[in-house]
């Protein structure tokens, strides 16, 4: 008898704790004291871990703001390398509290695959790049070639189109992974590599002859990549939606990482002072401290000190501004009003 | 007056079912039942209540939805405005034809390195040993990895065969081009093809179809000669000579029917970035029919060696005292019963290999696991209609193969009469 009771017990715990379901990711981050960050296999400049094995990168440091401001300790992030094909799975079922992999924005997966983008912090698109040697100078000379392409992005698709409606044929390498898309496009397996254009900047600036190999000059999609969290939690996409938004914001503003100290004292604009938590309670609406975005702003400043610190001009990635500039400098990052 | 009713009869109380053994093991499976069921029950519930939670549904109506990308090998006609269904099924044939190509080639070498294992040679025996050793001790996907990494870093690419003195050349009178993007073999032409037939989507040429008809009648003949030649054997005790006739029957009419449709190779030739013309083996292809081919074959070579070494020394020896000659010993004697320990075994081989084909992903060859199992359940969000689908789909294709191998088993396993 004792143990028919025992099992009995044992299936009845399992059907409680089955209907269970965990809503609140802030509460489950807090408890855990570590923020599960979902981040690429390894673009150089976006996200990749350095000689010592710290993770570094335009979108790492996306997740380690989020961390200080959550966690107080941008340093208690884990994150989780995944690749085209598991990154939204990882996402939906719970592995990763936050997406932050140069993952394209597209209807689709906002409103079927159940994801919610909080913004865009990097505007791209999908470029081509073949080695010099062929001599190509345009994409739609590109007739016949092997494409090596990674698996499970738009950019499968929007190949896929720009040969359709181009009139060309090519030979699709489906790959899984940058690093194997690297060395099989290196040892020559494909005449070209395709992905976002400034993935294709960083994946050459880690080649040993970077100027051997060109980046076309068509840009054939558009590709806003941006932070993306599961649907459902509200409270929880407006917390990393506003981050994103207070980094970008603190550039518009003048605040950086240098001056961060000075401002937080208080200053005559009030915006500053409202962002900075020194005026107002937007910290509260939140569900936080008043002094959020100083610690978002002391991880790596701000977007422009972000940009500039992983994958600007001055870096081997080498990307200009472009498109990510503020919308004051003709740009298209534009943070909603801190009020 | 009393009714005596022999035994005293015992009422049944509830403490019975325990501690009575004609009920206890009922008790038992019943409870031990109903907690399988509680556990589905559990299991379905859940992921109900966790797919409402997400705001998805359950359906295959994606399945009829626009798939959007390419596949590189196409054995039906394929492209990218056709359905993710569609893509599934190129996915499968796929599939089927890594997993019969592996299948012939792991058979093929098993039966060599297990019957050369038990060689008196002892050069090739331990020859054999380091094969079987070396394979069947790292596992598949290492294999398959090096050999896609030797096809795609030491084969020239189609560039080196450019120019007035290429770096690199063709093998075999210029028909065969190896390169790090695949092998490129000639392909058969027809001058005069009977076209295709349209059967719904799918286009089988006549002329192979045709093909195919010659060389099974010709095959039928040839049996049927055989059985002829073995009566007159069993009447006369002398057998006629059948082998100008077999080679006649067997090579004659397909030979006809090639000339007849005007059969010519076309061969690869340098267009563009590639080759193009023939018949392209990508890359994938190879190193998936290489590792899993030559892994399994390690297998394959110990389960022959196994049933070659049951038979009992002195069924040799008997078949030695009658007369025959070693050749026939292990053709007559030896191998149709070293066959029954054989083939249950190599069914579980064939199974193996065919599911290993889902490692096809590591390479990007274009299985059902890569197209339907991934790009399809990544561009839809459909992972558990995805998932369950596909695994339906390798169980009816595992059942299948091994339906037929049993079939073959039953009959020639020994018969008792």
């Amino acid at each position: 008898m004792k143990k028919s009771i025992f099992l009995g017990t044992l299936a009845a715990a399992a059907l409680t704790a089955g209907t269970a379901v965990a809503q609140d990711t802030l509460e489950e981050v807090r408890d855990r004291g570590e923020l599960n960050c979902g981040v690429s296999t390894g673009v150089n400049g976006f996200s990749a871990p350095d000689a010592n094995g710290v993770w570094q990168g335009f979108d790492v440091a996306f997740c380690r703001a989020v961390a200080a401001v959550v966690l107080d300790d941008p340093m208690a992030v884990n994150f989780v390398p995944t690749t085209g094909q598991t990154r939204f799975t990882a996402l939906t079922s719970g592995e990763v509290d936050l997406l932050s992999r140069n993952t394209t924005w597209t209807f689709s997966r906002d409103v079927d695959l159940s994801l919610t983008f909080v913004g865009v912090n990097y505007y791209d698109g999908q470029g081509f790049m073949v080695d010099r040697a062929l001599g190509v100078t345009s994409a739609t000379e590109l007739d016949g070639a092997t494409v090596c392409i990674q698996t499970g992005t738009t950019t499968e698709l929007n190949l896929a189109d720009f040969f359709r409606v181009n009139n060309m044929s090519y030979e699709p390498v489906p790959i899984e992974t940058n690093a194997e898309a690297q060395q099989q496009y290196l040892a020559g397996a494909c005449d070209v590599y395709t992905t976002d254009a400034s993935g294709l900047a960083a994946t050459r600036a880690s080649f040993e002859n970077p100027d051997d190999h060109a980046i076309l000059s068509e840009i054939i999609s558009k590709e806003p990549l941006g932070p993306a969290v599961r649907q459902g939690d509200d409270h929880w996409a407006d917390l990393n939606r506003w981050v994103l938004n207070a980094l970008i914001a603190a550039e518009e503003l003048g605040v950086t990482s240098a001056n961060l100290a000075e401002l937080a004292e208080g200053t005559d604009n009030p915006e500053i002072n409202r962002l900075l938590g020194t005026e107002g309670d937007l910290g509260e609406m939140l569900g936080l401290d008043s002094e959020w975005a100083q610690r978002a702003l002391a991880v790596g400043g701000n977007y422009g000190e972000i940009f500039a610190n992983n994958i600007g001009e001055q870096t081997p990635i080498g990307l200009a501004r472009g498109l990510n500039a503020q919308w004051t400098q003709g740009g298209l990052i534009y943070a909603p009003p801190v009020r | 007056m009393a009714m005596d009713s022999g035994a005293p009869r015992e009422s049944f109380r509830l403490s019975m079912l325990l501690y009575d053994t004609r009920y206890r093991s009922y008790t038992i499976q019943i409870f031990a039942l109903m907690l399988l069921m509680l556990g589905a029950a559990w299991l379905i519930d859940n992921t109900i209540q966790n797919l409402a939670a997400l705001g998805k549904d359950f359906s295959f109506r994606f399945l009829w939805s626009t798939a959007g990308f390419d596949i590189s090998q196409r054995p039906i006609e394929y492209d990218s405005q056709m359905s993710h269904g569609r893509a599934a099924i190129v996915g499968l044939l796929n599939t089927i034809i890594l997993a019969i190509m592996a299948c012939a080639l792991a058979t093929v070498l098993g039966v060599l390195a297990g019957v050369l294992r038990l060689s008196n040679n002892w050069m090739v025996a331990r020859l054999m040993t380091v094969y079987v050793e070396v394979f069947r001790n790292i596992p598949t996907l290492l294999w398959i990895l090096v050999f896609g990494a030797i096809m795609t870093e030491a084969m020239p690419p189609p560039s080196a065969f450019r120019g007035d003195t290429p770096a690199a050349s063709m093998l075999l009178f210029d028909s065969v081009a190896l390169t790090n993007r695949g092998v490129y073999v000639p392909e058969p032409l027809f001058t005069r093809s009977l076209g295709s037939i349209d059967l719904g989507g799918v286009r089988p040429s006549l002329d192979a179809i045709a093909f195919v008809l010659v060389v099974a009648l010709s095959i039928w003949a040839n049996i049927r000669l055989i059985r002829h030649a073995t009566a007159v054997q069993n009447a006369t005790g002398v057998r006629p000579k059948t082998w100008w006739k077999s080679l006649l029957i067997l090579f004659g009419p397909a030979i006809a029917l090639l000339l007849a449709l005007g059969f010519h190779l076309g061969y690869p030739e340098l267009r563009g970035f590639n080759f193009g013309g023939g018949i392209h083996l990508r890359n994938s292809l190879i190193a998936m029919w290489l590792g899993l081919g030559i892994y399994t074959g390690a297998f394959i070579a110990e389960i022959v060696r196994a049933g070659i070494l049951a038979i009992s020394r002195g069924q040799t020896e008997a078949a030695f005292a009658l007369g025959l000659q070693p050749g026939k010993t292990m053709r007559l004697v030896i191998l149709p019963q070293a066959l029954r320990v054989i083939i249950p075994p190599l069914i579980s081989q064939y199974l193996n290999i065919t599911k290993n084909t889902s490692l096809g992903l590591a390479v990007g060859y274009m299985d059902l696991r890569s197209t339907l199992g991934g790009i399809t359940i990544n561009q839809t969000g459909r992972e558990l209609e995805g998932m369950m689908l596909m695994m339906l789909i390798y169980l009816a294709v595992s059942l299948t193969i091994s339906g037929a191998m049993n079939i073959y088993n039953s009959r020639i396993k020994l018969k008792e009469r």
